[in-house]
């Protein structure tokens, strides 16, 4: 290429697979480029999940010993509020007396409670409508048309079994995963 | 005009520097040289290879937890490991129950959920290594007014940490002679422990571990500098525990780069094959 | 401005035309840093740290945007959450080396740069304010540079606050209340942590509006080459894409290889352990040092020990420091020569190699040496010698020194260097 001169551009290679093959290098570089900026993006993203010590902190224990007929905690799990309550033998009968199949959310006591438990309602504190914390787990509190959960933010009312009864809210309150790990410990998440 | 102010300005600084040079070279050259006995007998670190060492570092996780057991045993009972919670010790190849055992045996502040009075309470995963002292007044009171310091990051806050901690635990020692015949005034002041690898010598910590002190279950050695190398390898840990996983990722990042990078000197060359530069 | 003979921007399918009407982005990248861009043919290495300075930039924005979703610029918390995210956050730990390595990474991009600027006295006309801009742009740099690294509330992060804002104090008069003022308080407290903070945040784009204008400034005149002889014709120059943006991003990929080896393998090679000891104000470390980055200038501000009659050394000090840097400002009026490139001026040459960069190697050493003799006398030496290369030396070469004959033009240059290249 010695004789070239230098405004001579679009000299042809004359040979076809060689271009083809330096056409090649061009693409694989590009697409490294490219495969390296995708993975890049995998831990920019990845660091807005849940760190560490904020995953760790999902498992909470409640001690129900105390908890009279009628009357119900709140604890956080997960920074929310979490409504543990014992029921009273006429809530029970309450619930027990709805005809499931009219419900919004079908669910029936039994299923709400563990078992052996049944009078032990553990719900998320947390109104399946758009989030707000219902009144009725505290002392004094309005506790709905049902006698279970009230959510002033738009009005639903849930029942003794914390089944959606009336209002915008389309689910039953969130049952949480949770186990006894004894006879007056629950362990939720 | 720029010019002629610009060589002004140039000859007012370059020029006093000169004149303080000049004085300063007169005065450095007709003075005696002061030796301090810290310049004279500390020793920089003595030499420690540990599995974390080098681009291909990991953590000997049996070792970690031999060191685990001496910071328990020994080493907790003034220094807290703030930074580190008991559910990291799930990278050290604990198990979830393991885990949690062991937190128990911790006792750590909390309130009484009754009365909210300050009480004790045994530690869950995700609480922190508890400190010994409630404040730094309490933590001087105890230590002839020297607050031992957290150890979370000490294997990064030195230079050389991890040797660091070693050679410090190994280097007790008597004020050598020559030290007391050459700087009289620099002998240790009681309730002050010699250690050359210490900055200024003399250090408020006593010797905090002595051979056979810690017995391991799986009988490894626990003479003094087996110990003294664990507990820098359980420190290195406690200051990055994410040591592996960064080497582990570096070596994929890099070796991709490599490549990618000769890959885009042919693509450079390439473009450029026609065109004299 | 461009050369007539540029490539003019074809948008070739109707929804670019569509866009090109409403609105020209497209264009204006093509016209900036793609094939309607003339450059000259002979840019060698030195030229491909402009964009990697550009490239720095945009990895400090990213990792810093992203380090302070997580940060809590509180005096009681800063250091804890530093370990929160070099702990528990995803990622967090090489999100943080990253962008601690990456300021690192951008000065010695950027110092390169400045110093291609010296080599071939890029700072002449017609391009004075492209080198007056990036002047600003290294300013705010330091400044942002500074700010960040107060940040983790460290021990260092803390004393470097406090003798920084501390030059401050040199001011006759206003220096203490000034100090006081910087500060919001008498001392770094949670008031000037969380000032630096917002400062650290906003600044990077300050720095990148002015690195827009200064690529702004680059496209009136175009960009310089090794031999300094302006383009003149066609044939001097090829379109920025394909053939810059292949060499920049060789550059890219063989510059990363070295920066994520620091991140992964030697992440705090380039720091201080005693910024992993929690800020006490009661106790300063025993051999405090600003980052590596602002040795040179730390080392001409200790070179000063004696008072000049009236005025003290320490303001004496502060003013040389503040001086090495502003004294680049006048380069354009302080260079005379009609030449631009070192290569056609011997005598420049010689002492841009033989002393500037001695010079420049030793400032960097001292300025991280502890203060105490031999080094501050060394240190004295090499920051006399920086004040006269500027200020004294470069005015008289540039007066005196016989260069050598210039090239008619690029083309020529590249011809004859080709034939001696084909001749060997």
């Amino acid at each position: 290429m010695a004789e070239a001169t230098i405004d001579n551009t679009a000299v042809a290679d004359g040979d076809e697979g060689g271009v083809r093959r330096r056409d090649f290098i061009e693409i694989a570089a590009v697409s490294f480029g490219g495969v390296g900026a995708l993975a890049t993006l995998y831990p920019l993203i990845s660091q807005m999940a849940p760190s560490k010590d904020v995953l760790a902190e999902s498992s909470t224990e409640v001690d129900i010993s105390a908890i009279q007929p009628g009357q119900a905690v709140k604890a956080v799990f997960r920074k929310q509020p979490l409504f543990v309550r014992r029921l009273t033998e006429k809530e029970i009968a309450e619930a027990n007396a709805v005809d499931v199949s009219t419900l919004r959310d079908p669910a029936t006591l039994t299923e709400m409670t563990k078992e052996g438990h049944e009078d032990m309602l553990i719900t998320m504190g947390v109104c399946t409508h758009l989030g707000c914390v219902p009144l009725g787990a505290g002392e004094g509190e309005v506790k709905g048309e049902f006698g279970g959960y009230f959510c002033p933010c738009h009005g639903s009312h849930y029942d003794t079994a914390a089944r959606i009864r009336k209002g915008p809210a389309p689910l039953n309150l969130q049952v949480p995963e949770y186990e006894y790990t004894s006879e007056t410990t629950v362990k939720v998440g | 005009m720029v010019r002629l102010i610009g060589i002004l300005v140039g000859i007012f600084f370059s020029g006093w520097l000169l004149v303080t040079l000049a004085v300063g070279f007169f005065t450095w050259a007709s003075e005696p040289k002061v030796e301090t006995a810290e310049h004279v007998f500390h020793e920089h670190p003595k030499a420690l290879h540990l599995a974390s060492d080098g681009p291909f570092g990991h953590f000997d996780l049996q070792q970690v937890q031999r060191g685990y057991k001496v910071y328990k045993e020994v080493c907790s009972a003034c220094h807290s490991l703030r930074h580190v919670a008991f559910r990291d010790l799930e990278q050290l190849g604990y198990t979830e129950a393991q885990v949690k055992a062991e937190a128990a045996t911790w006792m750590v502040p909390g309130i009484d959920p009754v009365t909210g009075e300050d009480t004790m309470r045994a530690a869950l995963p995700t609480d922190y290594f508890p400190k010994p002292y409630p404040n730094d007044v309490a933590a001087r009171a105890a230590n002839n007014n020297a607050i031992p310091p957290d150890l979370s990051l000490m294997a990064k806050a030195r230079h050389n940490g991890d040797a660091y901690v070693y050679s410090l635990l190994t280097g007790y020692q008597d004020q050598p002679a020559e030290l007391l015949a050459e700087f009289p005034e620099a002998k240790t002041p009681d309730g002050l422990h010699y250690n050359p690898y210490f900055p200024n010598l003399n250090l408020a910590m006593a010797q905090p571990l002595v051979d056979g002190q810690v017995d391991f279950d799986d009988g490894s050695p626990n003479d003094l500098d087996s110990m003294s190398q664990d507990v820098a390898a359980f420190l290195v840990w406690t200051a990055e525990p994410t040591l592996a996983k960064r080497h582990a990722t570096g070596w994929p990042v890099v070796l991709f780069l490599l490549i990618a990078t000769v890959l885009a000197y042919l693509a450079y060359r390439n473009v450029w094959r026609n065109e004299k530069h | 401005m461009s050369f007539p003979w540029a490539n003019h921007y074809q948008p070739t399918n109707p929804f670019m035309r569509w866009m090109d009407e409403k609105l020209p982005l497209p264009r204006f990248v093509y016209n900036a840093i793609g094939a309607g861009y003339p450059v000259p043919r002979n840019l060698n290495y030195w030229w491909n740290f402009g964009v990697l300075a550009g490239f720095c930039l945009m990895i400090q924005i990213v990792t810093g945007i992203i380090l302070a979703m997580h940060y809590a610029p509180n005096a009681l918390v800063a250091f804890d959450s530093t370990e929160h995210i070099m702990r528990d956050v995803n990622w967090g730990w090489m999100l943080r080396y990253a962008h601690a390595n990456g300021a690192s990474a951008f000065f010695v991009v950027v110092y390169t740069h400045i110093f291609r600027g010296f080599l071939f006295s890029s700072y002449k006309a017609p391009r004075e304010m492209i080198w007056l801009l990036g002047v600003v742009i290294f300013l705010l740099m330091m400044a942002t540079a500074f700010m960040g690294y107060v940040l983790p509330w460290g021990q260092m992060s803390f004393w470097g606050a406090k003798v920084i804002t501390g030059l401050f104090g040199a001011i006759p008069l206003v220096g203490e209340p000034l100090q006081i003022w910087l500060l919001g308080g008498f001392a770094p407290d949670n008031a000037a942590l969380n000032r630096f903070f917002s400062l650290h945040f906003l600044l990077p784009f300050v720095i990148l509006g002015v690195v827009i204008l200064h690529i702004w400034a680059l496209h009136i005149p175009g960009s310089s080459n090794p031999t300094g002889v302006e383009v003149k014709q066609e044939s001097d120059t090829v379109p920025f894409h394909p053939y810059y943006t292949a060499k920049d991003g060789f550059g890219l990929a063989a510059f990363l290889v070295i920066y994520t080896a620091f991140v992964f393998f030697m992440p705090n090679a380039l720091g201080h352990p005693d910024n992993y000891i929690p800020a006490n104000p009661l106790s300063t470390p025993a051999h405090i040092v600003p980052e590596w980055y602002f040795w040179p200038f730390y080392a001409i501000l200790r070179a000063f020990t004696f008072d000049f009659f009236f005025v003290p050394a320490k303001l004496l000090g502060v003013l040389a420091m503040f001086a090495a840097i502003l004294v680049w400002f006048f380069l354009p009026w302080l260079d005379t020569s009609p030449v631009r490139s070192a290569r056609y001026r011997p005598m420049l040459r010689k002492f841009i190699w033989f002393g500037f960069v001695p010079c420049m190697a030793a400032l960097f050493y001292l300025g991280g040496a502890p203060a105490e003799e031999p080094y501050v006398m060394f240190s004295q030496l090499a920051a006399a010698y920086y004040f006269a290369h500027f200020l004294i030396i470069l005015p008289i070469v540039s007066m005196i020194e016989k260069t050598k004959p210039l090239p008619n033009s690029i083309t020529e240059a590249v011809l004859a260097k080709n034939g001696a290249a084909a001749a060997e």
